[in-house]
């Protein structure tokens, strides 16, 4: 898009020379999906149209195969080509960089992994097959092969510290699709009366040898992993420290990108020390107040449907991409770039939001906000101040307080009466914390809301 | 006689391990009760127990990363001088020129692997429902772990002493000013007055506790040191011994009795 700003080339020899090896490794693996294929899923008519007279039977294995080849050429063409590397014509198209550049922004984020997140539960039977599972990682690596051929995309994924984060995305999708294919197969067996997977074949063995062998080939695979992690990724060192120069973005560790980007929406106090600690009250508080006894000790979805969607919920679309969000995605400023886009630190993104009490005294009251008069004592200057915020303050009183019961009394009915008065408040208000996050999200895209309670003359911003 | 029997049947080797070696039934029963660091583990365990399909392996491959952490760790403290005068020279000379430098990036990469594993291990137990009774107190000293992991993790974040690391200290660091009460731009910490004074200012609230000064400076590299060397694996050390005796105790690591 801006052109004239990027005089870093999208492609380089070495970024082709290692897409090669990387398309080759692909090659390999598909290799291997093909022959399991080959076994496993059968045939398919084909007629071509009518083309073929009576039509033939055609192992769906020849479909891998065919894009098992397609990856071989590509491979091949990638560590053969000389020449230019910038007129390198494979590579992620503009046509398809452009209209996900232009969708991109912090609503379109959230709604999508929100989306994401609730498709994956309904559509849990569909996209925990074998093939379904081997379609997804087969797209998750080509998008972000291809999408490493923009040199922005590169510069953000690539840094050293960065690489572990995109590990853990694969990681953790992997193991979500494994817990739901487990959960599936295990649902299913309640539901025809068989035997769970974790009931069967559980008698007893010997730890020596059956668990001690186990944790040594683990520890020889890991120590390798790691070496060759710190031969092929050096650590990160940048300047020395110095106090006077500011980098922009400043970020914390990446561990932290998630409470980081709260602040957009959170007051420090709120998003830096109320919430984390709730986020870990909330975890402990966990065991004491789940009070279903099923799902001890097997996978499963259905007998669990509250308590794994609200974990699921926390876990994935509030914690892991914010934190997707907070490093790929937050530039300089902290304002929103797209995934392929240069990180302008002149970018400018307009902030005229409104608080709760500028709108109810400015637009519905249309007169100036209540300001205690010069040199008034301080019981006025405070009774000015909650005049001023009264219809802020009545809403979070009334989201802290009156929503609990008012819950009690309907959707959480049936939770109420078994947890007990107790057990019920914590779970009320931990779900009424780890919501006001998306809320007040929504209402910032929504309203363009900035505090629902401002008083910063107590450093009192809700 | 082979060698290695040879070896076996010497006084020292029975000195040492006390019994034959594990290759029939009643040999692999003994040793586990008898080594000191495989009775960390019970002699017979449920299949389900040690499937990796299962278990995910997370909560040990934690642990093992830990033991690295460690080791590495320890290698690299004959090395580095937390001071502003070595601390970013010193891990320069790491990259550099010093032989097995490589242990930093073993460090780094390991500590991050080990935020990664801890969240994935607490992503099983939650999803097979590891946390029920009788485990639910487990499950506390594992929040309470995780916190302690991502505080190593913050601690060693600083000691490089480059931008990143004090940029990223500064930025993390400056929530505690904001803490209700005890940060001197928090909620509250204006109420904390005795007659006009204030008691929560920038020279003694909550950042200026963890920092060891008003901004991030040698006294806090001193501080994170120490903290991350010391303290934090001191109590993690406790926490992982309590961790894993509740395990043995409340029958396994899943499942109810």
């Amino acid at each position: 898009m801006e052109s004239h700003l990027q005089h870093n080339p999208d492609l380089t020899s070495a970024v082709i020379y290692g897409l090669g090896w990387v398309y080759l490794l692909l090659f390999v693996l598909n290799c291997a999906w093909v022959r399991r294929s080959y076994a496993v899923d059968g045939n398919f008519r084909l007629s071509l149209g009518g083309l073929l007279g009576k039509g033939q039977e055609v192992p769906f294995a020849a479909l891998w195969a065919i894009y098992c080849a397609m990856l071989l050429m590509v491979g091949i063409a990638h560590l053969t080509g000389s020449g230019n590397p910038q007129t390198f014509p494979l590579k992620m198209p503009e046509i398809l960089k452009e209209p996900i550049n232009a969708g991109s922004n912090p609503v379109a984020f959230f709604v999508f992994s929100t989306s994401l997140f609730i498709a994956m539960i309904v559509f849990r039977k569909v996209w925990t097959t074998m093939t379904a599972g081997w379609l997804l990682l087969n797209f998750a690596l080509l998008f972000v092969t291809l999408s490493v051929t923009d040199y922005d995309f590169r510069q953000i994924v690539g840094k050293p510290d960065n690489v572990p984060i995109v590990a853990m995305l694969y990681i953790v999708g992997f193991f979500t699709w494994l817990y739901f294919r487990k959960s599936v197969e295990n649902d299913k067996r309640r539901a025809e009366g068989r035997p769970l997977v974790e009931q069967e074949n559980n008698e007893k063995v010997l730890t020596w040898p059956d668990l001690v062998y186990t944790e040594l080939i683990c520890m020889v695979v890991l120590t390798a992993i790691l070496i060759a992690w710190g031969i092929v990724l050096q650590a990160p060192l940048e300047e020395p420290a110095s106090a006077a120069k500011t980098p922009n973005p400043s970020k914390a560790p990446w561990y932290f990108l998630g409470l980081q980007e709260m602040l957009v929406y959170f007051d420090p106090w709120m998003a830096g020390v109320v919430l984390p600690s709730v986020i870990l009250v909330g975890l402990m508080a966990i065991p004491y107040i789940d009070f279903n006894k099923l799902g001890n000790g097997y996978y499963t979805f259905n007998e669990r449907k509250f308590a794994i969607s609200t974990f699921l919920f926390g876990f994935l679309p509030l914690w892991v991409a914010m934190i997707v969000l907070g490093t790929f995605l937050r530039g300089p400023n902290w304002n929103f770039f797209s995934p392929y886009e240069y990180w302008d630190v002149h970018k400018l993104e307009l902030l005229n939001n409104v608080n709760v009490s500028e709108w109810f005294w400015l637009s519905i009251m249309d007169r100036q906000l209540p300001v205690a008069p010069a040199g008034s004592d301080q019981l006025t200057q405070i009774g000015m101040i909650l005049l001023r915020e009264w219809l802020g303050l009545v809403l979070v009183a009334a989201y802290l307080f009156a929503l609990p019961p008012l819950m009690a009394a309907t959707v959480f009915r049936k939770f109420f009466s078994r947890m007990g008065f107790l057990r019920y408040m914590v779970l009320a208000n931990l779900m009424l914390f780890m919501m006001s996050l998306p809320i007040k999200m929504v209402l910032r895209w929504a309203v363009r809301l900035k505090y629902i309670v401002a008083i910063p003359e107590w450093f009192f911003n809700i | 006689m082979s060698v290695g029997d040879y070896i076996r049947g010497s006084q020292i080797w029975k000195s040492i391990f006390r019994h034959p070696a594990p290759v029939d039934r009643r040999n692999r029963i003994v040793v586990m009760l008898t080594n000191f660091f495989l009775h960390l583990h019970p002699v017979s365990i449920k299949q389900q127990g040690i499937a990796l399909s299962y278990t995910w392996c997370m909560g040990g491959i934690t642990f093992f990363l830990f033991l690295v952490e460690t080791i590495t760790g320890v290698l690299l403290m004959f090395y580095y001088r937390p001071t502003l005068q070595f601390a970013f020279n010193d891990i320069l000379a790491l990259r550099d020129v010093t032989t097995l430098g490589i242990m930093r990036e073993v460090h780094r990469w390991g500590a991050h692997a080990m935020v990664i594993t801890v969240w994935l291990h607490m992503y099983r137990v939650f999803l097979t429902g590891s946390y029920k009774p009788p485990r639910e107190f487990n499950w506390v000293i594992g929040v309470l772990l995780l916190v302690l992991t991502l505080l190593l993790s913050f601690t060693g974040y600083l000691l490089p002493w480059d931008q990143l690391a004090i940029w990223a200290i500064t930025v993390g660091s400056n929530m505690a000013r904001a803490t209700p009460f005890l940060g001197y731009e928090g909620p509250g910490a204006q109420l904390l007055n005795i007659g006009g004074f204030d008691l929560i200012t920038s020279g003694s609230d909550a950042r200026f506790l963890l920092l060891g000064g008003r901004f991030v400076s040698e006294a806090t590299l001193n501080r994170f040191y120490i903290l991350h060397c010391v303290a934090i694996p001191l109590v993690v050390s406790l926490l992982i011994a309590i961790h894993f005796w509740r395990v043995r105790k409340d029958g396994g690591i899943s499942q109810p009795l």
